[in-house]
């Protein structure tokens, strides 16, 4: 993993300032460097989806660390992107419990409507599509992650109009496609049947 | 059949409202200064009387763990971490508890908290759950604001307070030391044991590390006591329990059972059943991706408890749940948990690093049959490698999906082969 050079400079917006400020004072004083995932998530909203070599060095500085334990952090953990990358990111669960409820056909769905294929952007700089791994929702695979919400139970068409509606503008309702209630049966509740 | 009555989430899926008063009027935080006030050594003796065990996997006895913690101290910070990081492949009961039942998750870390003499507490959970982070945040500022966390929480005069740290994806991280690692702002890299969190944990400071789960069901157990829980389930196996089914049921959920509930019972009475009827089930993976998968003939009559599961060389692990019918290539199934693995692999350790690595490849030769007979033993005793001789529990988790499927599935690898030598011949033959 490479860590690109983008802006020259980086720097929080007020608000995401007083965020990270806040974020630190949650750990005792001294164990500010705890507040660096928070902070490189803040940076990473703030710089379009990914973290230029500014935003790392300008968190490092904000939480006195050296700046290699914070590039260290940020090519560690898969949510953090050290290259540039398309503002919103499709991410498709294709581990098993999720591939035996037919991911490669989510995935091959979602190629063909983003007109991309994995590890790519769209043409249009707006979309980035990869596979990830286990999302923690098996009991509603199979499921993608785009933005800050989970996709669940999904077929190849729904998964194709969640897309579409986003290459829309538009902001389709999260959560199961199959109208279903979080993760009870589809059938109806098998427990709780007293309340 | 567990009864209504005796489930602890009672609202599991989120129909009534995961707020403070919607809680509180399923009964949580009821009594909550009592049960603060009962002290240390009364909740870890109840806790301990309930036999629980740790339900993040291990299964290791909850009371017992908290009374590794000092109980001398020199007034320095004592810590309560919960482990949230929920990422083990099939496993989804955390993220119920989160997003639906976040006040028993509370309630469970004060209680915890006075158990263990804790002074602060920190929920790590994993960064893609965004939404159940919204979820739960909320819940803690209602709980604050309520007099139920912070300075002489309820009136009792017990100080406690409880931050929620998100991660940002990293399996690791649901390791206890690498999660501490994690949240001291490095990578997720597990420790090397001794010294115990319980000696030398978060910053250096004494700290235990629970799941989600083992903290939530606390609260009841000490409501209703131990000998309540004890009665459920079987001796050292107690209580209720979260499973998550996933795969080739017609009806995957989460739901809260009886521990040792029949594998059967469990995928026919909430799950519909396996897709295509009982004699469909090729396999079943019964406690997340790291626990050997077990074949039809001991799912029949299997219990879904920790020794039960022991007993028939697999575990019940996080009760992930994750089924397979005849129509599954169960070596590809397994193949993409070695993925997983590789994937995951901190890189800390040789034997992981690099033999993760050597099972996803030999893995993805025996999907297309590309292999020698022989290399069967070969991948069994890689595996073997890897098996304890790393500093985590990760190298173990690689090998024993590996294992399970030699153990059970060899005669079908076998095939492939053979299917692939003969193809290979016909072609040469042409």
């Amino acid at each position: 993993m490479t860590i690109s050079p983008d802006v020259e400079t980086f720097a929080f917006t007020p608000d995401n300032e007083a965020e990270a400020r806040a974020h630190i004072a949650k750990y005792p004083a001294g164990r500010q460097a705890s507040a660096v995932l928070p902070l490189l998530d803040l940076a990473q909203a703030q710089h379009g989806g990914w973290l230029p070599r500014a935003a790392l060095d300008y968190v490092a500085a904000f939480l006195e660390m050296p700046q290699i334990r914070v590039y260290e952090v940020a090519t560690f953990y898969d949510m953090f992107n050290t290259e540039p990358t398309a503002p919103c990111q499709v991410r498709i669960c294709t581990t098993t419990p999720c591939w035996l409820c037919g991911s490669e056909a989510i995935v091959a769905a979602v190629e063909s409507a983003l007109g991309c294929k994995v590890g790519e952007n769209t043409a249009d700089g707006r979309f980035y599509l990869r596979e990830f791994e286990c999302l923690g929702a098996c009991a509603n695979a199979p499921m993608m992650w785009i933005d800050d919400d989970f996709y669940e139970d999904l077929t190849p068409e729904t998964a194709t109009a969640v897309v579409e509606a986003l290459k829309r503008g538009e902001q389709p309702k999260p959560g199961p496609q199959n109208g279903r209630n979080g993760a009870m049966p589809i059938g109806g509740k098998t427990s709780l049947l007293e309340f | 059949m567990l009864h209504d009555r005796d489930r602890i989430f009672t609202d599991i899926y989120g129909e009534r409202g995961s707020g403070l008063v919607e809680a509180q009027a399923r009964g949580d935080y009821d009594g909550f200064k009592d049960l603060i006030l009962r002290g240390r050594e009364a909740i870890v003796e109840e806790v301990k009387r309930s036999d629980l065990r740790g339900r993040g996997g291990a299964g290791f006895p909850t009371g017992l763990k908290w009374s590794f913690m000092p109980k001398q101290t020199d007034g320095g910070p004592i810590y309560l971490v919960v482990n949230a990081d929920e990422s083990e492949p099939g496993t989804c009961k955390d993220r119920e508890i989160m997003r639906h039942e976040p006040h028993k998750l509370i309630e469970g870390c004060v209680l915890a908290g006075v158990g263990m003499g804790c002074t602060a507490g920190y929920i790590y959970i994993r960064g893609e759950f965004i939404r159940e982070a919204e979820a739960l945040q909320r819940a803690l500022d209602e709980a604050y604001d309520a007099g139920f966390l912070g300075k002489d929480i309820a009136g009792s005069g017990f100080d406690f307070e409880l931050y929620l740290h998100r991660g940002a994806g990293a399996y690791i991280c649901g390791e206890e030391t690498g999660l501490i690692e994690s949240l001291e702002g490095k990578k997720g890299q597990p420790r090397l044991k001794p010294p115990f969190p319980a000696m030398v944990g978060l910053y250096g400071r004494p700290s235990t590390v629970n799941n989600v789960e083992t903290i939530a069901v606390v609260p009841t157990i000490l409501r209703r006591g131990a000998d309540w829980f004890a009665d459920l389930g079987r001796e050292k196996n107690t209580g209720t329990k979260l499973f998550c089914i996933s795969g080739h049921v017609n009806q995957p959920c989460t739901v809260e059972e009886e521990m040792g509930i029949p594998l059967k019972e469990l995928l026919e009475k909430h799950c519909g059943g396996v897709r295509g009827g009982w004699n469909n089930l090729k396999a079943v993976i019964p406690g997340g991706s790291s626990v050997p998968l077990i074949p039809r003939s001991i799912c029949d009559d299997v219990l879904m408890d920790f020794d039960s599961l022991k007993n028939v060389q697999s575990g019940l692990g996080t009760a992930a749940v994750t089924v397979m019918d005849e129509s599954t290539d169960v070596i590809k199934a397994i193949c993409r948990l070695s993925k997983f693995y590789m994937h995951e692999s901190c890189g800390q350790c040789t034997p992981c690093r690099e033999g993760t690595g050597w099972l996803w490849r030999v893995m993805t030769r025996l999907v297309e049959g590309r292999a020698r007979s022989e290399e069967i033993d070969m991948l069994y005793d890689v595996t073997k490698e890897i098996e304890g001789h790393t500093i985590c529990a990760l190298g173990d988790a690689a090998a024993w999906p590996v294992q399970g499927l030699i153990r059970h599935f060899r005669p079908e690898i076998e095939a492939r082969i053979r299917a692939q030598q003969d193809e290979a011949q016909l072609a040469a033959a042409g």
